[in-house]
């Protein structure tokens, strides 16, 4: 059903633990390098995966989201999975098993199989750690680390703007959806519900309400520009200085920097 | 739930480090020219006209409408935006939608942001820039150019974006080309003919309701002609690259080979940069730090030009 408002939307989880407490450049770098390192890890180097699995749940559990959380998020990215799926059979190697569909004949080999649990492990390992970052991070921390790290200043801008509207237009979105709900028909189990629209007719309404949605932003941000002229606007774009790192944000970042440098060196050593 | 998982934004994991790593470079290149294109032509109203614009693509993927089987079609938004405010500022309003996307709701992946980027946000606006541009000529001024051009636009830029990523997982060496083409186009030539029809829906809209904001201004074409050729090139590569990749067996597989890349592909995963390319390092493991040091300056270099060019616009316009 439609919900009424879309604050839910926001994945931050405002809870008090070291995780949340620590500076956000300092955890964007690490969920960054730590995407790297999965992704510089060899195929099939299990121990290795196991090892930045410990990580990542460690992680998970010192910063009280609670792992039901986070893996109920992580499920998101698993129909991705099925684009390796070939892989299994399109590999060649030690043959494991024949599938017969009709006349197409498969053969899945140990190698490629490997290969596409190694796909979706990495994959796992990497959304986790992109989901504790953004639900122990508020927003405007990750606008500082983006900054922090010599992103464009109008991009980070842009996606400032672009958060505080979100909810507003999303609202909008909604409103667009009820009105739609309570004007036209759709199938349902009672005798008196109207028979479904055609397609076409379907899709020019949801064209017309995507038009009507964009209008609106047209029209917001004259109304923004006139409230950023008022406050001096003159065209650029200004941001507060940042603060530097603390001793303890460099020590967690050389900390985890030397953790993410030594799992690598052992996957590349002994699974290379 | 409100959010789908779009098929075409590929999760962590997908993609070689060496093709992830290629493609953050160019989409920074891209989105940085973007940048400074959109600063140049500076109008001041841009700034929140931009910001509010990628919330409204954001939130208007929300708009879905049910086609058949469970399943129901939404709007992605990169020809649309395209349409109303230019092809520059689109490619900055998709990076946003594409880069919030990644970074708060994990629909894609952050090294594999790279290659999400360049498929939607640079792929799917210069090919409808294109499509939009080229048939709104041919129409000359008559309105249907306007609607013509926004459908095929619209479904072009799809289908388009599809096609890159496929490609993408088949160079990566994670869905082989004949499998991963097929599948990927296919799916999204329909999946494009909803979008086609929601953006002619929105033009319909828009052209009642505010005519003026598809005024065609013919001095608009010369800023854009940069990005007419990108769309242009673009269009032809992967018109003529996907059918070689997927009917030609292992086609992509060739041209990787003729590149000396398909030790890259076929190899473990962590062999960046082939021995050969390192004479001096016969180590295996300092030859894939070297590797990694190598992918991270290219990302750096990229981000450090950006950042220049970004800083080198001209304040007064």
């Amino acid at each position: 059903m439609i919900s009424v408002h879309v604050h839910y939307l926001d994945p931050h989880r405002s809870l008090d633990s070291p995780v949340h407490a620590l500076d956000a450049r300092v955890k964007f770098i690490l969920t960054v390098a730590f995407i790297l390192t999965v992704s510089l890890t060899p195929y099939a180097a299990w121990p290795v995966f196991i090892l930045l699995l410990a990580a990542v749940l460690s992680v998970e559990i010192l910063s009280r989201l609670g792992l039901g959380y986070v893996q109920r998020r992580a499920s998101l990215a698993l129909p991705f999975v099925l684009a390796a799926l070939p892989l299994a059979f399109s590999v060649e190697g030690t043959n494991l098993f024949t599938m017969r569909l009709g006349a197409w004949t498969q053969t899945a080999s140990l190698e490629g199989l490997e290969r596409f649990l190694s796909v979706g492990f990495k994959s796992w390992l990497s959304i986790q750690a992109a989901i504790v970052l953004t639900s122990s991070t508020s927003f405007p921390d990750l606008l500082r680390a983006m900054r922090a790290v010599r992103l464009p200043r109008l991009l980070v801008a842009m996606f400032g703007l672009m958060w505080r509207y979100l909810f507003v237009l999303a609202d909008e979105a909604l409103r667009l959806m009820r009105a739609r709900a309570a004007r036209s028909g759709r199938p349902g189990p009672r005798a008196d519900s109207r028979p479904m629209p055609s397609f076409a007719w379907r899709a020019r309404v949801a064209g017309g309400m995507a038009g009507s949605l964009f209008l609106r932003a047209f029209n917001r941000s004259d109304r923004i520009y006139g409230a950023m002229l008022s406050r001096c606007y003159d065209g650029e774009v200004r941001s507060l200085p940042l603060s530097s790192l603390s001793p303890s944000g460099w020590l967690t970042l050389a900390g985890g920097f030397s953790l993410l440098i030594l799992l690598l060196s052992l996957g590349v050593l002994f699974w290379g | 739930m409100h959010f789908q998982m779009a098929p075409m934004h590929i999760p962590d994991g997908f993609l070689s480090t060496l093709v992830s790593l290629g493609l953050w470079a160019l989409s920074l290149v891209a989105v940085g020219f973007s940048l400074r294109q959109v600063g140049r032509q500076l109008d001041q109203r841009q700034v929140p006209l931009m910001g509010v614009l990628a919330a409204a693509v954001f939130a208007g993927q929300m708009l879905n409408f049910a086609v058949a089987g469970g399943t129901s079609g939404h709007l992605l938004g990169a020809a649309l935006a395209t349409i109303l405010i230019g092809p520059w500022a689109a490619v900055v309003v998709m990076t946003t939608v594409v880069s919030i996307q990644a970074l708060v709701f994990q629909d894609g992946g952050l090294l594999s942001l790279g290659a999400n980027l360049f498929n939607m946000a640079i792929i799917g606006t210069t090919v409808a820039y294109f499509v939009y541009t080229s048939i709104r000529k041919l129409a000359a001024e008559k309105p249907w150019g306007l609607f013509v051009g926004g459908v095929a636009a619209a479904w072009a830029s799809i289908v388009a974006a599809a096609f890159a990523c496929a490609l993408e997982l088949a160079l990566s060496g994670t869905s082989p080309a004949n499998i991963a083409v097929p599948t990927m186009g296919g799916i999204h030539m329909l999946i494009g003919v909803g979008e086609a029809l929601i953006t002619f829906g929105a033009l319909a809209f828009l052209h009642t309701a505010r005519r003026d904001l598809f005024r065609h201004d013919p001095k608009a074409f010369s800023p854009g002609a940069l990005a007419y050729l990108f769309g242009l090139g673009f269009a032809l590569l992967l018109a003529i690259l996907s059918p070689i990749a997927s009917a030609s067996p292992d086609g992509l597989e060739w041209v990787a080979a003729q590149n000396g890349y398909l030790d890259a592909i076929r190899e473990p995963i962590y062999q960046l940069i082939p021995d050969y390319l390192f004479p001096g390092i016969s180590n295996r493991a300092l030859a894939t730090v070297a590797a990694g040091i190598t992918g991270t300056l290219l990302v750096f270099g990229a981000a450090v030009g950006v950042a220049y060019l970004h800083r080198t616009k001209s304040p007064n316009s």
